[in-house]
């Protein structure tokens, strides 16, 4: 062998960046899951070569896709993330801004980047991430098993276009850096292939130009790699790399279709992430966020340990529903209990349906979802009908007006008419109708301990104004209850003309 | 041609190699064929054979394996 000969020393072997085994199932651990003559099996090589040029191993971190290089993170001595199908230029740009000196690299075949990850990777390109894109185009789905893919040869037969790929049926082929090439932001954009050794050397020198651009800072870069698939194709590993030169080219032409290196300025985030350290702080959870930081560390009142407040508050948007669920949730964390709060609203802003499920428990909560609640606060008579069938017999029903609709009296819930709007609107504005409900709520049942309303207030109400109205409205819903219990004689006449 | 005045030479793992037969065709001085035993995948592997390479490294570069070949240099004394 020549390797015996000690004259000789090795000019090109295997890279460094190569785990020295595969994490392979079986015998299989020292080649690569390609079949023969596939052409990720050199881009892959290539990439490891351009990385270990550049002296960049240690901050590199290798986005893999879904195709059949899904396997990068087993070859590449990198770090390694794998991704959901075509959602790699979305990851490499929270992996780039969280980590600003690494150097992010995704690597993606065209089902991946052309078909389901097109919104992807136009939007990165536009943003002008700065991470590199190696872009593997073979025209078809190989993993799969031979289906067409976007970027699919006109007339190409696949198994999903058994006739051959139709424009007026299938489209036309997707041309990636064309379609990138009208963005502002790409600073480089090459497409190359593996068709030949010239091109094959083109190759590597364009990969390497993608990465060096990112060390540089300098922005977005893509290589388009025009690559053989022998396997699906139906051809042995040479007539493909005679296909990907005489007949992918003449659809994907060659060449260079941005290139902004000298020219575009080094860019730097201006804001990194924080610290996890941080976090407790920013978030106002920690031990220095002042009043509620101060509140947090008193011991919890103790709570009821049979509680299982399940409330369903409802009515439309605009009026607080979320809100008052999350006032609710608030308070019962800073009581000692297990909360949940689920919204759920239209696709309207306002005046749409809008209601949430709130669980306030003694014990940890299997579902945050109220199928039968014990406690509705229905803000309009639509809730009022929609959620009533659902009560739990005896729960509690608190209603947003003068009376309760003579067909819904009859039901096994007790309903309170609170007039909280009016109420809320004599106070000085209608919007603190929710709090008044929650006093009333409140009132009605001694569920949380006033402490800890006070401090969900504190928490969720940032406006000083905002604030004093929203005491103010919690005491009237109070009183509105206490002067139904203290002359229960009418319930639709419960209201109070002196809380004007 | 001489062995021991060539340039360069070739190194093939004969059990990494898939037999896809890309080196056979790139290399310039027409040095390497696959070889007619099978390796333990049931590939035909490359082999180099023996002598005339000129060490220019174009079928590492094709080869879609990691280590699959080698390319060594002679040394300038």
């Amino acid at each position: 062998m020549a390797s015996d000969t000690p004259a000789m020393a090795v000019v090109h072997g295997r890279s460094p960046i190569f785990y020295r085994r595969f994490d392979r199932k079986d015998d299989d651990q020292h080649q690569t899951h390609y079949c023969p003559g596939c052409g990720h099996g050199i881009v892959t090589k290539l990439l490891a070569e351009a990385i270990d040029t550049l002296g960049i191993q240690d901050r590199t971190i290798l986005v893999s896709p879904v195709g059949c290089s899904v396997f990068g993170y087993e070859y590449l001595d990198v770090g390694n993330i794998q991704v959901a199908h075509g959602r790699g230029p979305a990851v490499a740009t929270a992996v780039k801004r969280s980590r600003p000196d690494s150097i992010v690299v995704s690597y993606q075949g065209d089902g991946d980047l052309a078909a389901i990850g097109t919104a992807e990777i136009v939007h990165a390109a536009n943003r002008g991430e700065t991470v590199s894109v190696i872009f593997v185009n073979n025209a078809i789905y190989g993993m799969t098993g031979g289906q067409m893919a976007p970027t699919t040869l006109l007339g190409e037969k696949t198994t999903t276009t058994p006739r051959g790929r139709d424009p007026a049926v299938h489209g036309y082929p997707l041309k990636v850096c064309e379609l990138l090439a009208t963005l502002e932001a790409p600073v480089f954009l090459e497409r190359v292939a593996l068709g030949s050794n010239k091109q094959i050397m083109a190759t590597g020198r364009a990969l390497r130009r993608a990465l060096e651009n990112q060390v540089h800072g300098l922005g977005f870069s893509l290589v388009e790699v025009l690559s053989p698939c022998p396997t699906i194709w139906g051809l042995d590993p040479a007539e493909a790399q005679t296909f990907v030169r005489e007949t992918m080219t003449r659809t994907f032409p060659l060449g260079n279709f941005r290139d902004r290196s000298a020219s575009a300025v080094p860019q730097r985030l201006a804001v990194t992430v924080p610290d996890l350290g941080e976090l407790p702080r920013i978030l106002g959870l920690g031990p220095a966020s002042g009043v509620d930081g101060a509140s947090d560390t008193v011991a919890p009142a103790s709570p009821v340990p049979t509680a299982d407040h399940r409330i369903v508050v409802a009515g439309f948007g605009g009026q607080g529903v979320l809100l008052l669920g999350e006032f609710l949730a608030e308070a019962g964390l800073s009581a000692g209990y297990h909360v949940s709060w689920l919204p759920s609203y239209g696709p309207q802003m306002r005046s749409g349906t809008s209601n949430c499920h709130v669980r306030i428990s003694a014990v940890p909560i299997d579902s945050p979802v109220v199928s039968r609640p014990n406690v509705l606060i229905a803000l309009n008579e639509p809730a009022l009908r929609k959620f009533l069938p659902s009560m739990e017999p005896g729960g509690l029903v608190l209603y947003n007006a003068d009376s309760v609709p003579v067909d819904c009296a009859g039901s096994g819930a007790g309903i309170t008419p609170i007039a909280s709007t009016a109420i809320a609107d004599r106070l000085g504005s209608a919007k603190v109708g929710n709090v008044v409900m929650l006093g009333a709520l409140l009132e009605a049942t001694g569920m949380l301990p006033d402490s800890a309303l006070e401090r969900a207030l504190h928490r969720l109400v940032t406006r000083e104004r905002w604030y004093e109205l929203d005491r103010a409205a919690l005491q009237a819903g109070r009183a509105a209850v206490r002067r139904m219990t203290a002359a229960p004689a009418e319930p639709s006449l419960a209201q109070d003309p002196a809380m004007g | 041609m001489d062995e021991a005045r060539d340039r360069g030479a070739v190194a093939i793992d004969r059990d990494e190699c898939k037999g896809c037969g890309l080196c056979v065709e790139a290399c310039p001085p027409r040095v390497l064929r696959l070889s007619g035993e099978l390796n333990h995948c049931g590939y035909h592997p490359a082999e180099y054979l023996g002598a005339g390479c000129t060490a220019c490294g174009i079928c590492y570069y094709v080869c879609p394996e990691p280590g699959g070949i080698t390319v060594l240099r002679r040394q300038v004394a």
